[in-house]
């Protein structure tokens, strides 16, 4: 079933590998939106990343703001960027940090400027690294070389039963092929955190990822709310989905076998060599994927129920559900309907197969269905209020 | 009625699991289902309607029972629960998040 199909993409200053080629005009801070708007408008062709914060912050929020729009800068689907920020400081962060990569980085601040001549300086520069962009071609990569993240959402029990362990069959795979691979959603693995933790490769990873864990539960149960209908959520609870747990399980389902390596921050890019790592997400999907690609994934894998319809701007989006309702009525937004498997018509290796001949395929150019239907979500995590 | 020709009226992930999921629309009457990951094959009473995705009881429950499916505790009854009856939020509560209640 698995064509053997010779994997093409571009390689980068850093030695990272893409799988898509943007010239992205990036805004430091909401306020920089509109400009950054204006002058993906004017060189179509390139890609604005509209966001709602980068004022204001301060201390770790502040520090994962900035780790967030650096890593989507620095991401490997990213050939170019374009930094429009209020005022130059912040903007210079941000273009130090992603000049790091050696890919080409310019920015512009708007105070003592105005909008207007900002849009046309930026723009200047974006087309001239779009037209350098052009020119770059695909090479032949490896898989190792590619960063793969994955994230469910919308889950019901179909989910547990089909998409996810057909997701944990590529997840397997891909670390046996010497690939990185990052899942997350850190309040989802209530009932099996135990699970997780067993599964790190050594105490000090065990105790990172304890302590995220440990960390990120008392802020959601301090606040005392029945989280019936927000973890699970009204979609999960209408799938039959009934406790958190149950949504863990399912959740846990898609990370396959394999010893985590690493634990890891929000958007923190992976520092001890290829493997599978946690890191540390809401369980939000266009949160949680915007930290995934930040920190470098530049495919992801979506295992849905009820049909979630997230996309990502610079991070292909894979969707693949095994509820045979959502694959007939949402059929524009599935990659793989894996639905087989509840009718017993195939085996999960079969399924495995069938997913990684679709990652092949996108990765090589193919457009995932989001990508089609213009899902472009791109939000940042807000720790606590700004100052 | 529910019919077997196409696959199973639904699927348990592992032995020992006290509930399994429909993976059609069920009615109540004889249904028959399985492991994901195995050959055998179970028939019960169907007491409830249930959905497609959601679970039914493959033994008797008493109140305050750990429920277990993926072979793990993923809540406790509110009530006690009979084989063959839907099982969802109105019978199940998360026995982590303690003010998580239908």
């Amino acid at each position: 079933m698995a064509e053997q199909r010779g994997l093409t993409g571009y390689r980068r200053e850093d030695g990272s590998v893409g799988i898509r080629n943007y010239t992205v005009i990036l805004p430091v801070d909401d306020i920089s939106n509109a400009a950054a708007e204006a002058v993906a408008k004017v060189i179509p062709g390139t890609l604005a990343l509209p966001h709602a914060y980068g004022r204001l912050q301060f201390g770790p929020d502040l520090d994962l703001t900035l780790r967030t729009l650096i890593g989507t800068g620095s991401n490997a689907n990213v050939a170019s960027v374009v930094v429009i920020g209020i005022e130059p400081t912040w903007t210079d962060l941000v273009v130090q940090g992603i000049a790091k990569t050696g890919k080409k980085v310019q920015g512009f601040s708007i105070e003592r400027n105005g909008d207007l001549k900002t849009i046309e300086k930026a723009a200047r520069a974006a087309a001239s690294f779009l037209q350098d962009d052009s020119e770059m071609v695909r090479e032949p990569v490896e898989r190792r070389e590619i960063v793969l993240s994955i994230k469910c959402g919308e889950s019901d029990t179909t989910s547990g039963l089909g998409s996810c362990p057909t997701t944990s069959e590529a997840v397997d795979r891909w670390v046996d092929a010497g690939g990185t691979v990052l899942f997350g959603e850190t309040t989802e693995l209530t009932g099996g955190e135990h699970l997780i933790a067993e599964r790190c490769v050594n105490e000090e990873v065990r105790a990172k990822f304890q302590k995220i864990y440990d960390n990120y539960i008392e802020i959601v149960e301090r606040t005392g709310a029945n989280l019936l209908g927000s973890q699970p959520t009204q979609g999960n609870i209408r799938g039959g989905l009934s406790t958190i747990e149950e949504k863990a399980m399912g959740n846990i389902a898609k990370t396959g076998t394999r010893p985590i390596v690493g634990a890891l921050e929000s958007a923190e890019m992976p520092d001890s060599g290829p493997g599978l790592y946690f890191m540390d997400t809401s369980s939000a999907a266009a949160e949680c994927i915007t930290l995934m690609a930040a920190a470098g994934a530049v495919v992801h894998l979506f295992p849905t129920g009820q049909g979630n319809v997230i996309g990502n701007p610079i991070e292909p989006v894979i969707k693949l559900t095994a509820n045979p309702v959502t694959a007939e009525t949402m059929s524009e937004h599935v990659d793989l309907d894996c639905s087989g498997l509840l009718r017993r018509d195939y085996d999960l290796a079969t399924a495995g197969d069938k997913l990684m001949d679709v990652i092949d395929k996108t990765i090589n150019g193919r457009l995932a269905s989001a990508e089609v239907l213009g899902h472009r979500e791109f939000v940042m995590t807000k720790l606590y209020p700004s100052a | 009625m529910t019919s077997t020709s196409s696959g199973p009226d639904f699927l348990a992930h592992y032995d020992g699991d006290v509930v399994a999921v429909a993976v059609r629309d069920l009615v109540p009457g004889t249904v028959e289902g399985g492991y994901l990951r195995g050959p055998e094959s179970i028939t019960l009473e169907l007491l409830h309607e249930v959905p497609l995705g959601h679970k039914l009881a493959l033994t008797d429950l008493e109140a305050g029972q750990d429920v277990v499916e993926y072979g793990l505790r993923i809540g406790v009854t509110t009530e006690k629960i009979t084989k063959g009856s839907y099982v969802h939020i109105h019978n199940l509560r998360s026995a982590r998040w303690q003010n998580s209640v239908a």
